[in-house]
């Protein structure tokens, strides 16, 4: 504790940087993690425009390429698909559309669950059980065969994924936000702002949202974890992703039918989802300890123990 | 516990109405099923004959009324693809899916209390590391991709075990380990969670006090009041069981309620998937009764 108080005088995003830094030094594994997600992120962003062309160059002599040999280069590493593309180039290609739609799913679930959740805890019994029936109907089936439904009847796309995978989540964000604000607008800031005259908007968004953001946020990051192979089973069934469009659940599904004569067609893009969802769940665990006052020390306490 | 039942059925029925009526008009847009079953050089009057025949050319309202008619004397109308009742069609299914859920579970379950419990007993001990690791290899590998890894390993490379089927309890093998993994996970955290509390309860240290050994303390005396947070969990998972096991049986051929509802849906069978729809629902609400009363038992102090 002391080194945050010795850092007080500093404005206050000074000290949240290189506190929050230093505290994922602590934890080895969500370090690690992190690195592994930056990793995957800018693949995502710079892998399409670099080895676009790589990923979709087909050579029918290099078919079903087998992997750990650079006779053809390092793109060949691990191994060809069907069509003699590369792997590599192909899985990092994949990397773009399987965290757009992760993430795309994950916000909007997020900022509408939320909104939502705000809303349902604030706002009189008769909003907020409408919202929460909602929910229920939303929870009460088993949310695969929802989107199964749904996108056959929609159409299998990118955005109409987003749109149904978000639906099936947004009770977990509006469950978790209402139960939270109960509880919030009950202590006695939130009094102090009402008795001061604060307006509804401003009471939610300065006082309430401040203290639920850290829950949600730590909820979100396990989500994209859960959103990731809801998406992969989806592109898996042959309802998610269309070719030529590529994600690692559809790349999957792609090597099925060589799993006999080439098993890294499958392995790998399976193994990428494994790796990024395991990164996502330890920096989450990470999370709900560093972003919970009364658990921080957890992660300081070491250091102050070495100043 | 009458009133709870009653308020717990009002709930699922108004859940699954709004279900109903989203499943039923959605799947009559997905397109004619005319033209997916004729063959392709059907003439104009025999798709017109099969809509009539299936009641397809009437207004779609007008088809709604019809089916909530039929619907109160349970008929859940025909199947397409079998030409057969679609509530025997989804019956039959749930014939392979319930034993394969059943069994899975009560793994589960026998294997997260005794795995979770001693995790709890000895945290930072060998059994704590396992059920960390175990929950999250199930909390972050896609489970067809541990189907498929499974098949390759067991199936291709040792020959052990078959790739799909049902002829005999061997082919029941991968399916039940491949849907273990998920729920097993979540449920182990849970039970060492409840556990952990539990074992700080002062009837631990009175018991401990007296010389009870540390088996009955944890399989006797603690476990019966970390148990009702599992409870719950294992209601949740066994739901959530049904969206493995789509994954699960399409991957081995299993001719459950998963595969049913896929290829139900991919042949445009709308009676099937809305039977299939009503008939897990139903599942689900009996279950969470099952739940309630399971509660009841273990607690007495919780009254309804």
């Amino acid at each position: 504790m002391p080194a945050t108080i010795t850092q007080a005088p500093t404005t206050a995003s000074e000290t949240k940087g290189p506190n929050l830094i230093s505290m994922l030094w602590r934890d080895k594994f969500a370090f690690v993690s992190v690195i592994i997600l930056l990793l995957i992120l800018v693949s995502a962003l710079i892998g399409p425009a670099l080895l676009g062309d790589a990923a979709t160059q087909q050579n029918l002599r290099g078919r079903n390429f087998p992997p750990f040999s650079f006779e053809r280069g390092w793109l060949f590493y691990l191994g060809g698909d069907a069509l003699g593309r590369s792997m590599l180039a192909r899985l990092i290609v994949a990397a773009q559309s399987t965290i757009a739609i992760a993430a795309g799913t994950v916000a909007a679930a997020m900022v509408v669950g939320t909104i939502l959740g705000l809303i349902a805890g604030y706002m009189g019994k008769v909003v907020s059980q409408v919202i929460m029936r909602l929910a229920d109907v939303i929870m009460s089936f088993p949310s695969l065969l929802i989107a199964v439904v749904v996108l056959y009847v929609l159409g299998p796309s990118i955005p109409n994924m987003i749109l149904v995978l978000a639906i099936t989540r947004v009770p977990i964000y509006l469950r978790t936000a209402r139960a939270e604000v109960l509880e919030v607008r009950e202590r006695m800031f939130v009094q102090a702002a009402i008795v001061m005259g604060a307006t509804h908007s401003r009471i939610i968004v300065k006082h309430i949202l401040p203290v639920i953001a850290p829950t949600i946020l730590t909820i979100a990051t396990l989500d994209f974890a859960f959103v990731m192979l809801a998406e992969s089973s989806l592109s898996f069934l042959g309802i998610g992703v269309q070719p030529p469009d590529i994600t690692w659940g559809l790349m999957v599904s792609q090597g099925r039918p060589y799993l006999s004569s080439a098993w890294w067609l499958a392995f790998w893009p399976g193994l990428m989802i494994v790796i990024a969802a395991l990164s996502l769940n330890l920096l989450s665990n990470w999370l709900r300890v560093a972003l919970d006052p009364t658990q921080r020390w957890r992660l300081e306490a070491r250091r102050t123990k070495s100043v | 516990m009458i009133k709870l039942i009653g308020q717990r059925a009002i709930a699922s029925i108004f859940s699954l109405l709004v279900l109903m009526v989203l499943v039923f008009f959605l799947s009559r847009l997905t397109g004619d099923p005319a033209v997916l079953f004729l063959p392709i050089d059907a003439t104009e009057q025999m798709k017109e004959e099969f809509r009539r025949l299936h009641g397809l050319d009437r207004p779609v309202l007008e088809q709604f009324w019809f089916y909530l008619q039929d619907l109160a004397y349970l008929d859940f109308g025909e199947s397409l693809r079998k030409a057969r009742p679609a509530l025997e069609v989804v019956l039959e299914a749930y014939a392979w899916t319930l034993p394969l859920a059943l069994i899975t579970m009560a793994l589960v379950m026998v294997a997260a209390i005794v795995l979770g419990s001693l995790a709890a007993f000895k945290t930072g001990g060998f059994f704590d590391r396992l059920v960390s690791i175990i929950s999250l290899i199930g909390a972050s590998a896609p489970d067809f991709w541990i189907a498929i890894v499974a098949i390759v390993i067991f199936s291709i490379g040792l020959g052990w075990l078959p790739t799909s089927g049902v002829g005999t309890p061997v082919h029941w093998i991968l399916p039940v380990a491949v849907l273990f993994i998920r729920p097993f996970g979540l449920v182990v955290q849970v039970v060492r969670g409840s556990m952990l509390a539990a074992l700080q309860a002062p009837y631990v240290k009175t018991a401990r006090a007296k010389g009870v050994k540390n088996l009955p303390l944890i399989f006797v005396h603690t476990l019966r009041n970390g148990m009702l947070p599992v409870i719950t969990v294992m209601g949740d998972q066994a739901a959530a069981l049904l969206n493995g096991a789509v994954i699960v049986e399409t991957i081995f051929g299993f001719p459950g309620i998963g595969k049913l509802m896929i290829d139900s849906i991919l042949q445009r069978d709308f009676n099937v998937v809305l039977a299939a729809i009503m008939v897990t629902a139903l599942a689900i609400f009996i279950m969470n009764v099952l739940i309630d009363i399971a509660y009841g038992l273990l607690d007495p102090r919780i009254r309804y």
